[in-house]
This record gives structure tokens, C-alpha cells and sequence, in this order.
């Protein structure tokens, strides 16, 4: 299982910010998210979103072990 | 020397007197402290509160890289930055950053260099609660700017 967290307007859009997911790829976990929520799976494949696996920027295709924590990061205000 | 954290994500509103003070304390060296407070605007009745998100543990380390880089291009003899997140209303200090240096013009430098970053690149997702209900705010056109003359 992955524990995939949102942020910003990708939380908002989806209703809920951590949840886990049964996935061994960044693909599918996408692809049971889009599964599930298709607006949400186009979102997070829309532009200036970033994902970070255990809190590093990944950039394409990802394996995901059990415990990984997968963010998806919309473009960053900053403070 | 550091006995506190040098950055610090924190929900609970601070005072910022309390935090140059403590930073100030205990140098011989130091020949200048600069310090910067962000204050979180009203915009005229526009933005009646602010509420800013990070993600734990990777906000908090992309800050301590840029702050490191800081460190060795300005010569510091140390810094301290802490940022609110959560709900914040008008008038609560957002960011709080202090360097110290051997001399003025680096202490300078270096606390807008930070500040330049934290307003533009820093990891944060902002959202503004308005009378029109809420929006999620990008950086300014301003903030890259300001941000792309350290480059």
C-alpha cells in the first residue's frame, strides 16, 4: 500500500489529502486513482504538478515499495 | 552556538521581538544582525484570512538547502527562519528571518536572497479567504522576478 497525500487545490478537488492505495507503480497508482475519480486523475497529470516519493521530486515512472508516501504537489505558492 | 532549531514550520503565532532577541544573544564575532518579519495583509477588508500549507519534512528540508547555500555564499555566521502555517489572520507575523554576519552588507544580502526565495520558490500552498470565498494564490510575476536576481 501506498499513502498517497494531496496539497493545495488538488486536496480541495478531491475531498480528502491522505489516503492508502494498493499500487506498485507511480502508473498505477495513478491509474486507480483516475479509476476512481477521473477529474482527479486528469488533475494530477495537469500541468506544473510534481510528485514526490518519500519526500524527493520524481520525474516518469516510479516503483512504489510497501510504506512509500507519494505527494502530489501542485505548482508551489511560496510563503 | 545553536541550541534552537534554525528553521521552524509552525502553526502557533510567534513573536517575532522574542526571536531576534534569542538570536542576538550569546555573539562575539557577530558584527551585524539583519532581520525580516512578513506580515500577513488585510488587502482591504479582501483577505480576511490566509491559511498556508507545507508538507512536512519536505518544505522544511528544500528551506534548509537554500539556507545552507546562503550560508556559504554569504558568509554567515548562522540564521534563523520560521514560518507560520495553518490559518493565519491580518496582522499575524507569516515569516520571520534573521542572519548574522561578520559585517552589514552580507547580513543584508543573504535575509533578501531568503526572503526572495521563501515568497517564490519556497514549498508552501497558499490559499486567501475573502469575502468571495477562497482562492489558492501563485506566486507575482514581482516575487520570480525578485527571486531570478540571484541567479
Amino acid at each position: 500500500m501506498a499513502r498517497v497525500l494531496l496539497f493545495g487545490r488538488l486536496a480541495d478537488q478531491a475531498g480528502w489529502r491522505d489516503r492508502s492505495v494498493e499500487a506498485a507503480s507511480l502508473t498505477a497508482l495513478r491509474d486507480a486513482l483516475a479509476a476512481v475519480d477521473p477529474d482527479l486523475g486528469e488533475a494530477l497529470g495537469g500541468p506544473g504538478v510534481q510528485v514526490a516519493v518519500d519526500k524527493t521530486i520524481v520525474r516518469g515512472e516510479a516503483a512504489l515499495a510497501a510504506a512509500t508516501e507519494v505527494a502530489f504537489l501542485p505548482p508551489m505558492s511560496g510563503g | 552556538m545553536t541550541a534552537f532549531p534554525s528553521i521552524s514550520l509552525t502553526a502557533q503565532a510567534f513573536e517575532p521581538g522574542a526571536l531576534l532577541t534569542t538570536f542576538c544573544a550569546g555573539r562575539d564575532e557577530t558584527g551585524a544582525v539583519a532581520s525580516f518579519v512578513g506580515l500577513a495583509r488585510a488587502e482591504q477588508g479582501q483577505a480576511r484570512a490566509l491559511e498556508l500549507e507545507a508538507y512536512p519534512g519536505f518544505t522544511d528540508a528544500a528551506i534548509a538547502r537554500i539556507a545552507e547555500d546562503a550560508k556559504a555564499r554569504f558568509s554567515l555566521h548562522d540564521y534563523r527562519i520560521v514560518h507560520r502555517i495553518g490559518p493565519i489572520k491580518p496582522g499575524e507575523a507569516v515569516v520571520f528571518v534573521a542572519t548574522a554576519a561578520g559585517h552589514r552588507r552580507a547580513a543584508f544580502e543573504a535575509c533578501d536572497f531568503l526572503m526572495d526565495y521563501l515568497k517564490s520558490r519556497a514549498p508552501f500552498w497558499k490559499k486567501e479567504h475573502g469575502p468571495d470565498g477562497d482562492r489558492w494564490i501563485e506566486p507575482t510575476t514581482q516575487d520570480r522576478t525578485d527571486a531570478e536576481r540571484w541567479d
